[in-house]
């Protein structure tokens, strides 16, 4: 082989798998009829989604009169869910992007998915701006075309405007980019299939054949959708964050914005990978695809990005005593001690705190730590956009107008509702598209998978002991963390 | 590529990238005229054995993007100085600063849809295509070389059957596409 290797390098995949297994492994579980499992998720998320849509016509029935907002809170669970949801929708294209251009292996194992979970996620979040509009057919005003006013054109200088553009490109490109990926995949589960099954599949794949100048303008125009997608990834969040950064709010016209938000958006997108990769991995059989490796290079990411968020935290803190202000001052004692101290304390605990407990080594690799903290983190970090929209609002420069918020069961059930969205689309994706990148798992199985481990380099005369080993250690692993 | 002649073709499967590799280099020896390789994953090192020259889509994508550039910056600019200048914020009707993230969103924009249509368009590609495919197993496991065997003698056929025997092809077929 001329796979070079290093053995002190983790498989990424285990199994000893052939390229047809492989493909038999992924592409299996969307031929099968779906699981009881997978039908009792599907009522239950569809039920999220008819209580969502319930909720949207309600609002737009009644009014935003419907929510809690009021003179002094104009923003409240509606652009805080937003933030979120963008925010969660970062870790597909930095996985796909960024690490692609890294060069990290163990992308391919997870990037499918993640790229999957990223275009739902920034599905939901687009929701929210446009519900809270409150008057929806209106909503193309937010587009600059040739109008009848004069044309009157939009405000190019507002960062209200520049997140439409952001957004919207930022969904259109990671579309493209992850379509791009799954083409040869449809086609290889178009070869698999008969009949009308087959004939879906192959306008899926847009009639994929694998010759061989096709691969190689797919793998550069991958490199370069990378190359494009990774300072974009970079540019939404900071463009979201400019939202607040740019008003003169005390509290948000803070320059630490932009990079703070975009930590954030990588720790609670990851955090997401990390709830969805664990239940899939288990459901869909895919322990040997998406490993112990794989989870705890994202716990790891997840250690870094809640630590950076941690200190950004502290900062703010330390800059709005050092600063002298007293209105930023006041901002951010009113945030820690306010009335709104519960939320303050829960995105301390849950993205600080909790994370830290990622430093040894045995909870990085315990599926049920991280299952558990990946849940924590996406609480957190809703606190964390509550903290900063709704806690800043209510105490604002005029105390006469000081004002508290409690949303309604209407704003609650937006909420639920586009949880019920997200998972809907997300199961309906592990149904008809192969979870993980088939060919790009195939490309990388000489040299990460575990039967290859030690060959070529130093220790390849021991390559019977080492894939016997490897194998030993990763039931091992499994066994102990994988299913309490 | 839109070809009305049916094409006669002779192709083996392998098992193998390396082995596939290892075909090419020999029927590049040979002299043999390779129609199309065909794979179930890029395999790198063929590009330069099959004389495919380095993809130019990555160009195609500067252009494109260089026009979304060109296009969200003069656009803004003729908004705000020539059709309906606004003074927002006590700020220049042309102030560049705050037209960086759009013209650079458009950039990205411009460039990502635009290679993504070029590259379904040369690869004759698009929903409802039906690009002949000469085996299934292609998608899967099998790596392919084909040769067309349209005007090819008897003993030319037997002559790229004994190749694939000598290369090591798992299996050799023919099919007209």
């Amino acid at each position: 082989m001329s796979a070079v290797v290093s053995p002190l390098r983790e498989p990424l995949i285990t199994g000893g798998k052939t390229y047809h297994q492989i493909t038999e492994d992924i592409c299996s579980p969307t031929e099968r009829t779906p699981s009881v499992a997978w039908v009792i998720a599907f009522v239950v998320a569809v039920t999220g989604l008819a209580l969502y849509v319930f909720s949207v016509a309600w609002t737009i029935w009644v009014g935003i009169g419907s929510w809690n907002l009021n003179r002094t809170v104009g923003w409240g669970w509606d652009i805080t869910n937003f933030v979120w949801w963008v925010g969660i929708g970062h870790a597909g294209t930095l996985i796909s992007a960024i690490l692609l251009l890294f060069r990290q292996k163990w992308r391919t194992g997870v990037n499918r998915a993640a790229e999957a979970m990223t275009i739902f996620a920034v599905i939901c979040a687009g929701q929210f701006p446009l519900i809270h509009m409150g008057r929806l057919w209106l909503g193309f005003f937010i587009f600059p075309y040739p109008n009848t006013r004069g044309p009157l054109w939009v405000n190019f200088n507002s960062p209200l405007l520049w997140d439409v553009f952001a957004i919207s490109t930022y969904f259109t490109v990671s579309l493209l980019f992850w379509y791009t990926g799954l083409v040869p995949d449809f086609a290889t589960v178009r070869d698999r299939a008969k009949g009308l099954r087959r004939k879906i599949y192959n306008v899926l794949s847009f009639s994929w054949t694998g010759a061989a100048k096709h691969w190689q303008r797919w793998e550069s125009l991958s490199l370069v959708l990378a190359g494009l997608s990774t300072p974009l990834v970079l540019s939404v969040h900071t463009i979201v964050s400019f939202d607040f950064a740019t008003s003169v709010i005390p509290g948000w016209h803070t320059t630490i914005f932009p990079p703070y938000f975009v930590a954030g958006a990588i720790f609670s997108g990851f955090a997401m990978v990390q709830t969805l990769m664990v239940i899939t991995r288990k459901v869909l059989n895919l322990q040997d695809y998406i490993t112990l490796a794989h989870i705890e290079s994202m716990n790891k990411v997840i250690l870094l990005t809640g630590t950076i968020v941690g200190v950004a935290y502290l900062t703010e803190l330390f800059i709005a005593w050092y600063s002298g202000y007293v209105y930023e001052q006041f901002a951010f004692y009113n945030r820690v001690l306010g009335p709104y101290w519960w939320s303050y304390v829960g995105m301390m605990a849950c993205n600080v705190l909790s994370p830290q407990l990622f430093w040894v080594k045995k909870y990085r690799r315990s599926i049920f730590v991280t299952f558990v903290m990946s849940i924590f983190v996406n609480i957190g970090m809703w606190f964390e956009r509550f903290v900063i929209i709704a806690t800043t609002l209510a105490r604002d420069y005029l105390p006469s107008s000081w004002s508290y918020y409690t949303p309604t069961w209407v704003e609650i059930c937006l909420f639920i509702g586009t949880l019920g969205l997200f998972f809907t689309l997300y199961l309906i994706f592990v149904r008809v598209a192969p979870v993980v990148a088939v060919a790009e798992i195939k490309s990388i199985l000489k040299t990460a998978g575990d039967q290859y481990a030690g060959e070529g380099g130093k220790n390849a005369k021991y390559h019977n002991e080492v894939e016997i080993h490897a194998h030993h250690d990763d039931d091992h692993d499994d066994h102990g963390h994988g299913h309490h | 590529m839109s070809e009305v002649k049916h094409k006669e073709v002779l192709y083996g499967l392998y098992d193998d990238e390396e082995l596939l590799l290892q075909a090419v280099k020999a029927a590049n020896k040979e002299k043999l005229e390779i129609m199309n390789v065909y794979t179930p994953f890029p395999v790198h090192g063929l590009d330069p054995l099959l004389g495919l020259a380095e993809s130019r889509l990555h160009i195609a994508g500067f252009i494109y993007g260089s026009i979304g550039t060109l296009t969200a910056f003069l656009f803004m600019t003729w908004v705000f100085t020539r059709d309906w200048p606004i003074i927002f914020g006590g700020k220049p009707y042309w102030s560049v600063p705050a037209f960086i993230p759009i013209t650079f969103e458009l950039t990205v924009l411009f460039a990502a849809i635009g290679m993504v249509v070029t590259f379904y368009t040369v690869c004759g590609m698009w929903p409802g295509a039906n690009n002949p495919t000469l085996d299934d197993r292609i998608t899967d496991d099998k790596f392919c070389i084909a040769f067309q065997t349209n005007d090819a003698s008897e003993e030319e056929v037997d002559r790229l059957k004994s190749f694939f025997k000598g290369t090591g092809a798992s299996e050799v077929n023919a099919k007209v596409i």
